[in-house]
C-alpha cells in the first residue's frame, strides 16, 4: 500500500531575504521575482520531479533565507 | 628513481603547488567578493558565480594539501607536521612558516563553516567568513616570507598582479558604490522613522 | 476633532447592572484595596480548573484574533519546556486605547488574569508587556505591593513596548522580552512552542486576561449570560471621530453597531463612513455600519471584522482619502524594515494614495497602481503589516469610491479641516 507523501512547500524567511536572485534562478518554475527583487511564489507546492532542485536552491541561498516545510 | 630525485621533485612540488595555492586563493577572494555583489559574470549566472567561487576554494584546498605534504616529506624543508599546522614553532623561519599554518587553518575553518552553512545558521557562518580577509593577506606574507622564489621576476610580477586583483577589488567592496543588488533603499519619499522622531522632538 | 480616551467610558444598563470589566462604575481601581472591594479574591484555582473555566466559558482572545484561549493555554501545556506566560498590552494602534485603559483603571484585574493563565500552564516566568505611555515605575510598585499581599506566586516583570505600531505583534513581542528589538521574527515555529528564550510562551491580550479574572470569580455561566451563544461575554470599545462623547466603551457580543455608536452619546454629525477594527480593520459605509451588529461571523460575510474593538466614525464634510492618505503614510512609515516586498512597497503606495488625495495629479494611473502594489505586497513579509494595511485601503477605495472619483475630476468634498485617524497616541 502506498502512503500518500503530502507535497513539499518553498518557505521565504522574508527578514532574511536580500532580493540577490538565486533562487530564481535555479528554480524559475517556481520563482519569479517582482520588481524590486524579491521571489515571487505563487503556489509554493514543490512538485516531486524538482524536489532536488528545490533543494538546491535552499542551499545556494545566500542568506539562508529558504526552507523546505514538509507539510 | 634515486631518492636524490625524488626529494628534488618533492622540493619542486611543494615550492610549485605553493604559488598555484596563492593564485587560487587570489581567486578565490576575488570570486568572493563578486558573489557577495550579487552581479552576474559573463556567461555566469548569480548561483554559477557562487558555485564558481566555492569549487575554487575547494581546489585550493587541494593544492594547499599538496603544498603542505610534499614539504613535510621533503628533507630539505625541514618542515614537521605540527609546524605546518600550529603556527611560529618552526625552525628556521618561525614567523613566515607560522603565517602559512595560519593561513592553513582560518582555511580549515572557512571551508568547514561553509559545508555546514545550513547548520550553523546564516550568523554565524558570516562571522568566521570574516577570516577570508586575513587568510589572503597571510598567505601573501607567507609566500614572501618562506618563497625561495622570490626574487626572480615572474614571481614578483605574479605577487604583484595578485595583490593588485585584491586591494583593488576589497576597495570596491569597502566603496560606497559596492551598492549589491541587495542594498537598494525603498525609494521612499517619505522621512525615515528616525527623522520623523528627530524633527517632531525640536518643534519642526 | 481628535479623539480623547482619558476620561470618557460608557456602558449599557445592562452590561453595567452584569457587571463585566466597568462594572457600576468606571472608577479606577489601582488601588489593591479598591479592587479587592470590587471584586473580592480569585478562588483558589487549580491549573486544571483554570483551563475547564477557559473552555467552558469560551473565551476567546481580544487582541484582534479572537483565538479560543484555552486551545492556546493547551498549546502551551502540551509544548517541551517550562512556560513563560505575557500580559500584551503595548497597544500599537493609535486609535486604541482600551488597553491602556484596563492597566491604568483595573491593572488588578489583568494581574489576577496573568497569574491564572501562569498556574494553568506551569509557568516559572510572567511578563507585563506595557504600551510605553504606561509608567513602569507605578505598574513595578503595583506588583510589588501585590507580591508582598501574597496574590503572585509567579513573579511578574514590567517591559515597556516601544513607541511602534507593530510592537504588540506576537513574535516582536517574544522578540523584545527575549532581548532583542520588537520586531516580527520568522515563524520557524508556534510561539506556544517555541517563544521567549526557546521556551513555550503564552501571549495574551490584558483585555483576555482581565475577563479570565472576572470568569475565576463569577464562573463561566455567569459570562455566557452576556453576548451570543457562539460570542459569549462583553468586549471594550475604543470608539472615536464623529461621536458626541469618544472614548471607551463595554458591551456584549452580538449588539447592534448602531447601539455601539449610541453609547458614544450617538453620532455629531451625519455619517458617511465608519472603520471597524483599526488600521488594519474595514471600512464600512454608514447604512452597512448601521445594520451590522458586533459579531464576527456576521461582520465576515462583510469582509470585516470587530479586530481589537476600535470603531471611528467618519462623518460628512471630511474626505475618507485624506484621512485614509495620512494614515497609510504612517503605516509605511511603521513598517519594521525587515521585508523587502513592506519596505519598499509601502511607501510608493502611500505615496500614489497621496498623489490623489491631496490633487497632486495623480489619475486613474495612480489608484491602478496602489492596487497593483498592493498585489505584490500582501502575504509577503514575516507579519500581516502589509496584509492588513491593503485590507484598510482596499475597503476604503470601496467605499469612498465616490470620493475618488470626485478627486479624479479634481474636486474634493472636505469641508473641515479636522484630522479625525490618529497616527500619534494622544494622551
Amino acid at each position: 500500500m502506498k502512503t500518500a507523501k503530502s507535497a513539499p512547500r518553498m518557505v521565504v524567511d522574508w527578514t532574511a531575504c536580500d532580493g540577490r536572485g538565486l533562487c530564481a534562478e535555479l528554480l524559475p518554475e517556481l520563482v519569479s521575482r517582482d520588481e524590486w527583487g524579491f521571489p515571487l511564489i505563487p503556489d509554493p507546492t514543490v512538485p516531486a520531479a524538482l524536489r532536488d532542485h528545490a533543494e538546491r536552491a535552499v542551499a545556494a541561498c545566500p542568506r539562508l533565507a529558504l526552507r523546505l516545510a514538509s507539510t | 628513481m634515486s631518492s636524490a630525485a625524488i626529494d628534488k621533485a618533492l622540493w619542486y612540488l611543494g615550492r610549485s603547488s605553493g604559488v598555484v595555492s596563492l593564485v587560487l586563493l587570489t581567486l578565490v577572494v576575488a570570486l568572493g567578493i563578486a558573489t557577495r555583489s550579487g552581479r552576474l559574470l559573463p556567461g555566469l549566472p548569480r548561483f554559477a558565480v557562487s558555485a564558481v567561487h566555492r569549487s575554487a576554494s575547494l581546489l585550493a584546498v587541494v593544492f594547499l594539501t599538496l603544498h603542505v605534504v610534499t614539504l613535510t616529506l621533503d628533507p630539505q624543508s625541514q618542515l614537521r607536521w605540527l609546524d605546518a599546522v600550529v603556527p611560529f614553532g618552526s625552525h628556521p623561519k618561525p614567523l613566515w612558516i607560522g603565517l602559512g599554518a595560519a593561513s592553513l587553518d582560518l582555511m580549515v575553518a572557512l571551508v568547514v563553516t561553509s559545508l555546514l552553512r545550513q547548520r550553523i545558521g546564516h550568523r554565524v557562518w558570516r562571522a568566521t567568513h570574516w577570516a577570508a580577509y586575513a587568510l589572503w593577506p597571510f598567505a601573501v606574507l607567507h609566500t614572501i616570507g618562506t618563497g625561495t622564489d622570490i626574487h626572480s621576476a615572474w614571481m614578483l610580477g605574479l605577487l604583484a598582479g595578485c595583490t593588485l586583483m585584491v586591494t583593488g577589488l576589497v576597495g570596491w567592496r569597502l566603496s560606497t558604490r559596492f551598492v549589491d543588488e541587495a542594498d537598494r533603499t525603498a525609494g521612499t519619499q517619505l522621512p525615515s522613522r528616525e527623522t520623523r522622531l528627530l524633527t517632531a522632538s525640536k518643534g519642526l | 476633532m481628535t479623539i480623547l480616551f482619558d476620561e470618557h467610558v460608557q456602558t449599557g444598563a445592562e452590561v453595567a447592572a452584569y457587571g463585566a470589566l466597568m462594572g457600576p462604575s468606571p472608577a479606577s481601581q489601582r488601588e489593591l484595596r479598591a479592587h479587592l472591594v470590587a471584586h473580592g479574591a480569585v478562588p483558589a484555582t487549580d491549573a486544571h480548573a483554570v483551563l475547564r473555566l477557559a473552555v467552558d466559558s469560551g473565551l476567546t482572545g481580544h487582541g484582534g484574533a479572537g483565538f479560543p484561549l484555552y486551545r492556546k493555554l493547551e498549546a502551551v501545556i502540551a509544548a517541551r519546556g517550562r512556560a513563560i506566560v505575557v500580559a500584551n498590552g503595548a497597544e500599537g494602534e493609535p486609535a486604541s486605547a482600551k488597553d491602556r485603559w484596563l492597566l491604568a483603571r483595573r491593572p488588578h484585574l489583568v494581574l489576577d488574569g496573568l497569574q491564572l493563565v501562569a498556574r494553568a500552564t506551569n509557568a516559572t516566568d510572567a511578563y507585563l508587556y506595557a504600551n510605553h505611555r504606561l509608567e513602569v515605575a507605578v505598574l513595578t510598585d503595583l506588583l510589588a505591593e501585590r507580591r508582598r499581599s501574597g496574590l503572585d506566586p509567579v513573579s511578574v516583570t514590567v517591559i515597556a513596548a516601544p513607541d511602534a505600531f507593530i510592537s504588540g505583534e506576537e513574535t516582536a513581542v517574544v522578540s523584545h522580552i527575549s532581548g532583542s528589538a520588537a520586531l516580527p521574527r520568522f515563524k520557524s515555529a508556534r510561539v506556544t512552542e517555541r517563544g521567549v528564550r526557546g521556551r513555550p510562551t503564552l501571549v495574551s491580550n490584558v483585555e483576555t486576561l482581565a475577563l479570565l479574572a472576572l470568569i475565576a470569580r463569577r464562573g463561566a455561566a455567569w459570562f455566557r449570560s452576556a453576548g451570543t451563544p457562539d460570542a459569549p461575554g462583553t468586549m471594550l470599545l475604543t470608539v472615536g471621530g464623529a461621536v458626541r462623547a469618544p472614548g471607551i466603551v463595554e458591551t456584549g457580543h452580538g449588539t447592534p453597531l448602531a447601539d455601539v455608536l449610541a453609547l458614544a452619546d450617538g453620532p455629531s454629525t451625519h455619517l458617511q463612513a465608519v472603520l471597524l477594527g483599526g488600521y488594519h480593520g474595514t471600512w464600512l459605509t454608514a447604512e452597512e455600519f448601521a445594520s451590522a451588529k458586533l459579531s464576527r461571523s456576521e461582520l465576515a460575510a462583510l469582509g470585516a471584522s470587530p479586530g481589537a474593538g476600535v470603531v471611528v466614525a467618519l462623518g460628512a464634510g471630511t474626505c475618507g482619502l485624506v484621512e485614509m492618505s495620512r494614515v497609510m503614510s504612517y503605516l509605511a512609515e511603521e513598517s519594521a524594515g525587515q521585508c523587502g516586498p513592506c519596505l519598499n512597497g509601502l511607501p510608493r503606495i502611500a505615496n500614489e494614495l497621496k498623489s490623489v488625495a491631496f490633487g497632486d495629479g495623480g489619475g486613474r494611473r495612480a489608484v491602478n497602481e496602489m492596487l497593483r502594489l498592493g498585489g505584490i505586497v500582501v502575504g509577503r513579509g514575516a507579519c500581516h503589516h502589509p496584509d492588513g494595511s491593503m485590507r484598510f485601503l482596499r475597503s476604503g477605495l470601496r467605499v469612498f469610491a465616490a470620493e475618488v472619483e470626485l478627486h479624479l475630476a479634481g474636486r474634493c468634498s472636505r469641508t473641515s479641516g479636522d484630522v479625525v485617524l490618529p497616527t500619534a497616541v494622544t494622551r
